[in-house]
């Protein structure tokens, strides 16, 4: 990338110093140097917003460690590689049988996959399912139904001041489009895998959109994961829209290798009525940063959003959740547990915003942490901020270790020391695991957390949930020898 | 008994400042404006030593390098810091020896805030260092302390008396670098109170010190010391109040407080600058560092304060938990009312073993007033075995103001434990409806939930202020306390 930085020219007259570049430079450039639209196109809407979101990047910038929000997550690391900005759609052909299998037992979802970013499909960009069902390529769905896309894209967006975000909306090639109609129920779970497959270093700007109509339900599971990995920087936004008494059950499960970095932002809108359950299970990765920004805008909707983060190595966690209570009579549950190990560091950011008409609002949030060792970290800040009276909100956030009396009594009874401590540490993690509402889902989830606290688990080689361990059920054994 | 509790709310929101009238005593001001000749002038009206003079010309060219911090949940016009007198003294005539050579008008407005210096001197002990306009105007009970070795004065006089002393801790705490109003006060300040107690004294009486701006368009910028030498104790109490004017003042303080081994000091504050009238015009923007460092081992220092006045308060009154075994506390109720901004709470930072901190902090939110909790409790890697304890609780009054709870922890010790917790709610109809139901009136129920509610701090003051700081309860929610 380097030295197509410099036109031909003035290459003799740089020739002296080697010049590095930073990566807002070296994105400048790139967005210079590349039309970006989605295939077909952009509609002119969208391309409104593109045009937008570049000059809010360039106002914004990269987020840095002094910024309010990024407290505590240094990403100056992650920006220092040389990433390779990926412009050509990978998708099409793809037999994504060959590279990728979910290996949950018994597990029978839609399987919608992105590789590099881009949709994966064989015949067509697009499917309408018999229930009136859209599933396809953000890309192609913008030329097919931009009246539709229209209400929504970048609606929820385009309000966030976050460079990161607007350097997506600037970007973003292609992603995954869900939508569900009016009265439709999706009996099959939703798959989204997000795909990384090149042996290079690759920056992405994955862009979906799920649009929930009125009394309609789905469950949506979405999973990130590295086949061939070079250092990885997603940078990905989904917006979700909840029309009303709409519901969606919705997993984030992040089992990534150690040197990428995942930033995942979701907003959620949601209408009267509608429910919202949200979880994000991370075991494993370099740098994950989840944004959810949840935005109650219907009265008497409901957003129940928990989160579990096993960390160790030199793993940094930072959850981030933002609940904008606009309408009166809407209830918020936030809780988030993590267990940190050796080096890893851990950042809380809970936020609740009240305004002042959201009278009658309940809104909880918990965050509980244990610190393993003396070199992990765990930041947690969990806000309240408040306009209207008529409310009830409490925040409760902990940090400590496994009970030692707890400890005791379970070696007292003939349980070494070490078993004993995964088993507090799986009871204080099953409080979130029980919270996953797919049966199978769950037992996978409970096994690998399981295989994880043992410390069996680290990323596995190809799906989030393909391990190797196939049907075996994960007990916990008792070690003869320390009794 | 929806319209009844709307009166109780407009009561509550039309309180007025009873402290707001000015007294006319002859000052001698410093022209307008910041700028290097200005601190020479300060320094050499108070024929200050040399090293002083460098802190605050260090203070002074560091501050010009920072800029006015943004990151509070508050909202004001720029501050022209050029717009602003710097020293304001009331002219001295001679050195006053006792309270009869002290001139009538101050005697008078200190009767008027109920604070007469009089009266107190003989009937409840209380030791009082009376700062007018930044400079200290009387110290009581000198003469008394003096025999057990405690010296409580003026700053000023502490720089010429003990030198050695004064420039040992000046600036240990807070350092001239530590933030932009810091650095502005540690350029500027003009006198305050200096406080130590030697070695293994009890110090028998409370010591206090009031504060008064009483000149327009000046800022306060005073700053107190206070040092506890190894097993000393004291109690310190501090009161401010301020005349009524349309314009905006600025009070930029310090507090630094040294406990060293086995020390123990007790900081209470009644804050009561004047908060602006009802639309919002006018009162103090209160921007304050506050810090106190327990050095030594066992040592324990608590901070209680009951903040209702001023139109702007920006404080966090911290502990730095240096010493194994130490102790830090934070009471805290605070009353924001009409327009006024609040931004308050406090800092526990654990450095030692075994050290312990508990924060419990009571916001009261009414009119059209923003009420925040900003707090940040920290363990670093060697600090084995710590606790903390933080409640933070919000009662709103009325649906156009705001509470906020802006908790910062983070830890990275294994063996330590924080706990976090805070609610926000109003006044629940169960427990009024409670009340009432046994013939207790609206307002009085209110009165009761309200000091139940603030008691838990309260009952932190010494008597003489819990006495105060529940009349000030009273004339910041007026009608609604009992």
């Amino acid at each position: 990338m380097k030295q197509s930085l410099v036109p031909d020219g003035e290459k003799e007259t740089m020739s002296t110093s080697i010049q590095t570049y930073s990566l807002t430079e070296k994105l400048t450039f790139h967005h210079g140097q590349h039309k970006h639209a989605f295939a077909g196109g952009d509609p002119v809407f969208a391309a409104e917003q593109r045009t937008n979101a570049w000059e809010q990047f360039t106002k914004a910038g990269l987020p840095h460690a002094g910024l309010e929000q990024w407290r505590g997550t240094n990403l100056d690391k992650s920006f220092e590689t040389e990433y390779v900005f990926s412009t050509v759609p990978a998708g099409q052909g793809v037999d994504i049988e060959s590279i990728f299998k979910c290996a949950i037992p018994h597990f029978e979802t839609y399987l919608v996959t992105q590789l590099n970013g881009w949709y994966v499909y064989n015949d067509s960009p697009l499917h309408t399912l018999p229930n009136g069902m859209i599933v396809g390529s953000l890309a192609s769905a913008m030329s097919r139904f931009p009246e539709l896309i229209q209400n929504y894209y970048g609606k929820l967006s385009s309000e966030s001041i976050e460079g990161l975000t607007a350097l997506n909306t600037a970007l973003a090639l292609d992603g995954i489009f869900v939508y569900v109609p009016d009265n439709v129920t999706v009996d099959e779970t939703l798959q989204m895998v997000n795909l990384l497959d090149s042996p290079e270093n690759l920056m992405l700007h994955p862009r979906n959109l799920v649009i929930l109509g009125r009394n309609a339900h789905l469950r949506l599971v979405q999973c990130d994961d590295s086949i061939n990995h070079g250092i990885t920087f997603i940078n990905s936004v989904t917006e979700v829209f909840l029309g009303k008494d709409s519901s969606l059950d919705h997993y984030k499960l992040q089992n990534k290798d150690s040197h990428s970095t995942l930033i995942n932002t979701i907003y959620f809108s949601q209408a009267e009525g509608s429910r919202l359950s949200s979880n994000a299970i991370s075991l494993n990765g370099g740098i994950i940063r989840n944004n959810s920004l949840v935005k109650l805008e219907g009265e008497n909707a409901s957003a129940e959003i928990s989160g579990l983060y096993l960390m160790d190595k030199n793993q940094h966690i930072d959850n981030r959740v933002f609940v904008d209570h606009s309408a009166p009579h809407c209830q918020s549950n936030e809780m988030f547990k993590g267990v940190l190990d050796d080096h890893a560091t851990g950042v809380f950011n809970g936020h609740v915003l009240v305004r002042r008409d959201a009278q009658q609002t309940v809104a909880y949030q918990k965050n509980n942490n244990i610190l393993l060792t003396d070199k992990a970290t765990i930041d947690t800040r969990p806000f309240l901020e408040i306009y209207a009276d008529d409310v009830k909100c409490s925040h409760g956030a902990t940090v400590g270790q496994l009970d030692a009396n707890a400890l005791f009594y379970i070696r007292s009874r003939g349980i070494s020391e070490a078993s004993a401590r995964i088993l507090l540490m799986y009871a204080f993690a099953a409080e979130i695991i029980n919270k996953i509402s797919i049966p199978e889902l769950r037992q996978r989830i409970d096994d690998m957390v399981k295989k994880r606290l043992r410390g069996e688990l680290s990323y596995c080689d190809q799906c989030v949930l393909h391990c190797s361990a196939q049907e075996n059920k994960v007990n916990f054994e008792i070690d003869m020898s320390k009794i | 008994m929806e319209k009844e509790s709307n009166n109780i709310l407009d009561e509550v929101t039309k309180g007025e400042y009873k402290y707001g009238f000015y007294t006319d005593i002859e000052m001698e001001t410093a022209p307008k404006g910041l700028n290097e000749d200005i601190i020479r002038y300060i320094s050499a009206r108070k024929n200050e030593p040399e090293w002083l003079l460098e802190f605050r010309l260090k203070s002074y060219r560091h501050w010009l390098t920072m800029k006015e911090p943004k990151w509070a949940h508050i909202n004001y016009p720029a501050i022209d810091f050029q717009d602003i007198i710097y020293y304001a003294a009331p002219k001295p005539k001679k050195e006053l020896k006792s309270l009869d050579e002290v001139d009538p008008e101050l005697i008078n407005t200190f009767n008027k805030l109920g604070i007469s210096l009089e009266e107190q001197k003989r009937l409840s002990g209380v030791a009082v260092d009376a700062v007018i306009d930044s400079v200290s105007v009387k110290t009581t009970f000198s003469d008394t302390l003096a025999k057990l070795g405690i010296i409580f004065c003026s700053f000023s006089e502490a720089v010429q008396k003990h030198p050695d002393l004064v420039k040992q801790y000046l600036g240990s705490v807070v350092p001239h670098t530590d933030n932009f109003f810091a650095s502005l006060n540690s350029a500027v300040f003009s006198d305050g109170s200096f406080c130590y107690i030697p070695k293994g004294v009890r110090c028998p009486i409370e010591l206090s010190t009031y504060f008064r701006i009483n000149a327009a368009n000046t800022g306060q910028f005073e700053r107190t010391l206070i040092v506890a030498d190894e097993g000393a104790y004291v109690s310190y109490m501090e009161g401010c109040t301020a005349p009524q004017r349309d314009e905006n003042q600025l009070h930029a303080a310090i507090v630094e407080i040294v406990a060293l081994k086995d020390a123990e000091v007790k900081y209470s504050t009644v804050q009561n600058w004047y908060p602006g009238d009802k639309d919002g015009k006018g009162g103090i923007y209160n921007f304050v560092t506050k810090r106190g460092i327990c050095k030594g081992s066992h040592s324990k220092i608590s901070w209680t304060q009951v903040e209702t006045g001023s139109a702007i308060t920006w404080k966090y009154p911290s502990v730095i938990l240096m010493g194994d075994y130490s102790i830090g506390e934070f009471y805290s109720v605070a009353v924001t009312n009409h327009h006024q901004q609040a931004d308050t709470g406090t800092k526990m930072v654990h450095l030692g073993r075994n050290t312990k901190s508990t924060i419990i902090s009571k916001g009261i939110s009414a009119g059209q007033s923003n009420n925040s909790y900003r707090g940040l409790v920290r363990v670093i890697k060697r600090a084995e075995n710590c606790r903390n304890f933080s409640q933070c609780d919000s009662l709103l009054l009325g649906d156009k103001c705001g509470a906020h709870t802006f908790p910062y922890i983070r830890t990275e010790n294994p063996t330590s434990i924080v706990e976090h917790e805070a609610t926000t709610s109003k006044i629940s109809d169960d427990q009024l409806f409670y009340c009432q139901q046994r013939g207790i009136s609206t307002e009085s129920a209110i009165g009761l939930i309200v000091n139940g509610y603030a008691k838990e701090v309260l009952q932190h003051l010494p008597m003489e202020f819990a006495v105060e700081a529940q009349k000030l309860l009273s004339v910041s929610l007026e009608g609604s306390v009992g």
